[in-house]
């Protein structure tokens, strides 16, 4: 156990330190948000509309930006092979790994969304359902995403490879989020959605680690 | 002198190991008990390290098993890596992080939990005193491998080391330091196995040598 909160706490201080990457994930998220409304006009209707669908799609991107970061730096210094001739099961250390992750990359993308959700005038109701659908689906983004950025790990041309791999995967995640605030606003509430992310996040958080680890394995041989 | 029962032996049975479309070694085999020093020599390219990553259970051997205690070291996984102490080329250093809070994660995941003096008292064993609280971006190449091999102190319980080249870019009296180091964990039972091209001195009851060559 000490050795995954000391990789969380590293990790996070390792952000800490190195701020500017974390602040270029979110400034990433804050433009492509706001570009929206002055691309599509003041249009209250039809901004409440595509809300959802770009808030998630931006979290999407925005969170694709980050992901070669999550193994890259420790692959090249050496660090992950200590990781994996740890006392710790290497599947373990990689869910701490992802968790930290997302507290720096994905976390920020939440907290923030419920200011940007008011360029587009979206009703108050439905902003919480929003900000949950992203705080259950952010964390599934990271999770499948790793994956990815294990099997792609040291590859030439890794970043491009690494769209193709994860994109499909990310596709079911973002119709389902986006669908959730969509169908609160249609009167039927949001929860189905929810549940299903909420499955999504479990299921990931059970597994993906496990597939990244694996992955890492063969990619370090 | 006393070899302990207790430690298993890390036995090497007709490795081979081909890496594209090159064999580096075929069967070859060896084995190390405790209280054993095990030097792997041969020219650059030759499979030093190779061979160092698949005693440890990194790679995987292209034919032939590696065994720690009579089972296979890529099965037993875990309850092999935490006796295992393991120093590799790279320093797995972060450059932003400072000397003891490297060497402090770098512990925390072999699994020792180390306390701030006994941290300090490792990094100045290797002659880092007053360089703790400097982030590893400004050490030397020679600091730097101080600060990986200040593992070493703390991990004198573990029983098996694996270093490969733990002489590079160090100085005379690092040199010296970590001679005595091996040269302990050899006297304490432990075994050691490491590569290097420098011609060191170690006291060992037992000291054996493979020579790669190039095939």
């Amino acid at each position: 156990m000490s050795a995954l909160r000391s990789v969380i706490f590293r990790d996070l201080l390792l952000a800490a330190r190195r701020s500017s990457d974390v602040l270029t994930v979110v400034l990433f998220f804050v433009i492509v948000v706001s570009l929206f409304p002055l691309g599509i006009g003041p249009e209250p209707q039809l901004l409440r509309t595509v809300a959802p669908g770009v808030l998630w799609v931006a979290a999407l991107l925005a969170s694709m930006l980050a992901l070669n970061r999550v193994f890259a730096a420790d692959h090249a210094d050496g660090t992950l092979e200590q990781m994996m001739l740890g006392a710790t099961p290497l599947g373990m250390v990689v869910a701490a790994k992802v968790f930290a992750h997302w507290l720096v990359s994905g976390l920020p993308l939440v907290l923030i969304s419920p200011v940007l959700a008011l360029q587009f005038d979206l009703p108050q109701e439905l902003l919480g359902v929003l900000v949950l659908s992203l705080a259950l689906g952010t964390p599934v983004l990271s999770l499948i995403g790793a994956i990815g950025a294990a099997l792609t790990l040291g590859l030439r041309g890794a970043g491009a490879l690494l769209s193709l791999l994860v994109l499909p995967l990310y596709v079911p995640v973002l119709i389902i989020g986006a669908g959730a605030a969509e169908s609160a606003a249609s009167g039927l509430g949001g929860h189905a959605q929810l549940f299903l992310l909420g499955a999504m996040l479990i299921f990931a958080g059970a597994f993906a680690p496990w597939a990244a680890a694996v992955a890492l394995r063969i990619s370090i041989e | 002198m006393e070899k302990s029962p207790d430690i298993p032996s890390l036995e090497a049975v007709d490795l081979q190991c081909a890496r594209g479309e090159r064999t580096l070694f075929k069967g070859l085999g060896f084995r190390l008990r405790g209280g054993e020093l095990l030097r792997i020599g041969g020219p650059n390219g030759s499979g030093k390290t190779s061979l160092l990553r698949i005693a440890c259970g990194l790679l995987e051997p292209t034919g032939g098993t590696v065994l720690w205690g009579g089972e296979n070291v890529r099965k037993l996984k875990e309850e092999f890596w935490v006796r295992l102490l393991y120093i590799g080329h790279a320093n797995a250093l972060k450059d932003d992080l400072t000397a003891s809070e490297n060497l402090a994660v770098a512990c925390a995941l072999g699994g020792i939990v180390a306390d701030e003096r006994r941290i300090g008292g490792a990094l100045d064993r290797l002659g880092l005193a007053g360089c703790e609280n400097l982030p590893a971006r400004v050490l030397s190449q020679g600091q730097r491998r101080r600060v990986a091999l200040s593992r070493l102190v703390i991990g004198e319980d573990t029983p098996l080391w694996v270093l490969d080249e733990p002489f590079t870019a160090l100085d005379a009296a690092a040199v010296e330091v970590v001679q005595d180091l091996i040269g302990g964990q050899v006297s304490r039972g432990g075994a050691v196995m490491y590569t290097t091209h420098y011609e060191a001195s170690i006291r060992a009851a037992v000291s054996l040598r493979i020579d790669l060559e190039e095939i």
